[in-house]
């Protein structure tokens, strides 16, 4: 018979995740994730000025606020008809840049490390699952060292962040139409001294570090969590002035890999399913602009506040290892099937560090001193906009509409709403489900199989909040998105 | 001893500029850890209708280091994104902080709590089948502590998820927590000196600092920002930014500094790297419990003449045009 396991909730990521699985003869048969906090940022926006949309959605996310702030500005800008000045798009990118090492360097040491590095035997390293470290003291000891200088690291990285963010988390010169903050020969110097630093960590410690987890952990690292094997990225950093309507002058660029085969992305095949999610059947399979949420609490066989994002009908995963896939980084490429896997996703988000981290020495170099950062705008009386962005997590959606000056529609689509999406109308299972079905279980009390799984898609749960547990669900829950 | 508290309280409202609070108290951080160590005072640390944002800032905290505060200073039982254990472990760490340290843990609350429908828009843990609601959780834990730090604007007054409508009837820690000291962090997020200054200062004297009357200590919010500007000569000569990146006084952006009553004019952020009015951003008050309904439009100008969020006419912050108009 099979035996139900329930972790809620999953610590060392970002939000309340709740991971129910049934296990038969050591092994995942079935499974299910669920968020477990709901704040309704969409209610919250509605009516409010559109300029505030990209203060107001960083506290979405404290962990990359820069992200969603992003997505924001793009959509602002697209919706009042501005481009900002070329030292704008630059600060904005090496603001993004900045954020990028942060998290991904938090992530791996400060979020993931401890389910293959032992901690030291105090609070708050233990209780921890058992039953698997197996990392020569040696490299153990160094390990624990590097968690603590990681520490300072990402701590360096939102300092140069804040030097043309002026703060983080939550940066405040963020607008439409560019940055409040101005370019000086002294800030470029200072951002780069910055820069020099982390990069040597990322270079010298944190890939080998990743390479040295790899080594051990390697026998199963690399087959367990495989997932859907679609990969799917809206592209990210703008590397250029002009248009760029097919998302490929970009730091990554757009696409997909759906079925084994590389493809372009057209978003038009972006559809929401929403037969195991608690909303009316009749508004399944809509594009997410066009989509009606109409929520239908305690709707028989559902599971999930989450709706299921699919492309042309398939699940599909988000964040490094699908942008690196699709942007074909060699290698990515080069691990072949193996990419598939928790360590795969690690690997991925290391490499992209390093890839990031480099690029933003050349952005420094394009920055002219004096030169504008802002373009004026007038806020339209109607108007609509679409930001297509990258979080560290993966593919990052805002969409907003404007009416009398105000902001009449806001609707996010986050990364962890397609990797922690719940079945589909042909259920087919979401990603993350995907990834933990098949798992091996040595030990139902330590399930640490699990939670590596799940914690190599960095999810952000507070992104995803329109996820919410089945049991006493309030019956007047309007409308909601984010 | 060392210090007095007067001394204390004194080196916290008188850091200079360029160096970091936490610096200047180091020796004195050095001494209470040394009288701490043999009973770390325990802390659980909690999130609720929260980013993580705060837990972020904190990590950002100079010297002491971070890592020195989570392993030496303090015994840190439980956070969500620390803690090496998941699922049963949280519960049964949160059932022993109630038992074996009653009165003596403190409690820090990150986030806003979820009232509405008896909380369910926020739970933390299960156990048998059971789910904790932050709401019971910090009613309970907030009871059996020696006191409640509520750390950062949504924990403090309910903050951005309490934003109209307030979808979730979030309110802050204060409205749930009647018997025990509660201790307001404010801003958005907290700031890591704000924090660690009041906890060692708990620790050092053993009682909580004197708190204005929004429960902040004084020592960290000792009036407007506007008086203490560096953009203040601008506005004292009439010289008022145009547009955004323009050089002046903010106030015709939208700047909230006249009732923004935090010390980031001379703390600054991220060790001390920037701070928003000094890179050409208004101040949003994100210390106040006006924030955000009252302190939209960001970009108003201050006193606002439209607080309702909803029921604002379509106003004109065009900063093409408008703003332009009114400097004229």
């Amino acid at each position: 018979m099979a035996q139900k396991v329930i972790i809620d909730p999953v610590t060392r990521i970002e939000g309340h995740l709740k991971v129910e699985v049934e296990i038969e003869n050591g092994k995942v048969i079935d499974a299910k994730t669920s968020g477990t906090l709901f704040r309704g940022f969409e209610l919250i926006l509605k009516g409010r000025d559109p300029r505030d949309a990209c203060h107001i959605v960083q506290r979405i996310c404290g962990v990359c606020p820069v992200s969603h702030g992003t997505a924001s500005m793009l959509c602002l800008d697209d919706a009042f008809g501005v481009t900002p000045p070329p030292n704008g798009r630059i600060v904005r990118n090496l603001i993004q840049g900045a954020n990028y090492l942060q998290s991904h360097i938090l992530h791996f040491y400060h979020l993931a490390a401890l389910d293959y590095v032992k901690g030291p035997d105090t609070a708050p390293f233990i209780p921890r699952y058992e039953g698997d470290y197996r990392l020569p003291k040696e490299i153990n000891d160094k390990a624990v060292e590097h968690y603590i200088h990681a520490l300072t690291m990402r701590k360096k990285a939102q300092e140069m962040l804040s030097i043309f963010g002026a703060k983080m988390p939550h940066v405040t010169v963020f607008t439409a139409g560019g940055v409040t903050e101005g370019v000086t020969a002294e800030k470029i110097n200072q951002f780069r001294e910055y820069l020099r630093e982390i990069t040597a960590f990322v270079d010298h410690v944190y890939i080998p570090d990743v390479l040295a987890v790899a080594e051990v952990y390697g026998d199963d690292g690399f087959s367990i969590g495989t997932g859907c094997k679609n990969m799917l990225a809206y592209g990210g950093i703008r590397l250029t002035d002009e248009a760029d309507p097919d998302g490929q002058k970009q730091l990554f660029k757009r696409g997909c890999y759906i079925n084994g085969n590389f493809e372009t992305m057209d978003k038009n095949k972006i559809t929401e399913q929403s037969k195991y999610s608690w909303f009316e059947d009749s508004t399944t399979d809509k594009y997410p602009g066009e989509g009606a949420t109409v929520p239908a609490p305690g709707k028989s066989g559902a599971y999930s506040w989450l709706k299921a994002p699919r492309y042309d009908g398939v699940p599909c995963e988000v964040g490094p290892l699908a942008r690196q896939w699709v942007n074909k980084q060699k290698d990515v490429l080069g691990l072949g099937d193996k990419a598939f896997s928790v360590l795969g996703r690690h690997f991925a988000r290391a490499i992209e560090t390093s890839q990031v981290a480099h690029a933003m020495f050349e952005w420094l170099g394009h920055l002219v001193p004096g030169q504008p950062t802002f373009a004026p705008f007038d806020i339209p009386k109607e108007g609509s906009g679409v930001g297509l962005h990258e979080a560290p997590r993966g593919a990052l959606g805002h969409w907003i509409t404007v009416k009398n000056y105000r902001i009449d529609n806001y609707q996010a689509v986050v990364p962890t709403t397609w990797n922690g999406a719940p079945r589909d109308d042909q259920g087919q299972l979401g990603p993350m489900e995907q990834a933990l079905v098949g798992s091996p279980v040595k030990d139902p009390d330590n399930p640490f199989e699990l939670v590596r799984i799940v914690r190599a898609f960095d999810p952000c749960i507070a992104c995803a909040v329109h996820v919410l547990d089945v049991k006493g669900v309030a019956k007047d829950v309007k409308r909601f998105i984010i | 001893m060392g210090l007095t508290r007067r001394e204390f309280i004194k080196l916290c409202m008188s850091s200079t500029i360029g160096a970091s609070l936490i610096s200047i108290l180091g020796p004195e951080m050095e001494k209470t850890l040394a009288y701490a160590a043999d009973g770390k005072p325990p802390v659980i640390w909690l999130q609720g209708a929260s980013c993580t944002g705060c837990s972020i800032s904190l990590l950002n905290s100079v010297d002491p280091a971070i890592e020195k505060v989570i392993l030496d200073v303090i015994g840190l039982k439980y956070h969500p994104n620390i803690s090496a254990g998941a699922g049963h472990h949280v519960v049964e760490v949160l059932e022993e902080a109630t038992a074996k340290y009653r009165d003596q843990f403190i409690l820090v609350v990150e986030g806003g709590i979820p009232t509405k429908d008896k909380g369910i828009y926020c739970t933390i843990a299960e156990k048998n089948g059971k789910e904790l609601t932050m709401l019971k959780a910090v009613t309970t834990l907030g009871e059996a502590s020696q006191a409640v730090i509520a750390a950062g604007n949504c924990a403090a007054y309910g903050g951005i998820p309490a934003g109209v409508p307030n979808p979730t009837g979030v309110v802050g820690v204060d409205q749930v927590v009647k018997k025990k000291p509660v201790i307001n962090i404010s801003l958005c997020p907290m700031h890591p000196d704000h924090f660690l200054g009041t906890v060692v200062y708990v620790l050092k004297y053993g009682q909580i600092p004197e708190l204005d009357r929004l429960g902040r200590p004084k020592m960290f919010y000792p009036g407007p920002i506007h008086d203490r500007c560096s953009r203040r000569s601008y506005f004292d000569d009439n010289k008022f930014a145009r547009h955004i990146s323009g050089e002046g006084c903010l106030a015709l952006l939208g700047c909230k500094g006249f009732i923004a009553m935090s010390d980031c004019d001379k703390r600054g952020w991220n060790n001390n790297t920037n701070w928003c009015i000094k890179a050409g951003a208004p101040c949003q008050a994100c210390s106040e419990p006006n924030f955000p309904d009252e302190c939209e439009p960001f970009y108003g100008v201050y006193p606002l003449t439209n607080k309702k969020k909803i029921d604002y006419p379509a106003l004109v912050p065009n900063l093409k045009t408008e703003i332009v108009e009114r400097v004229k």
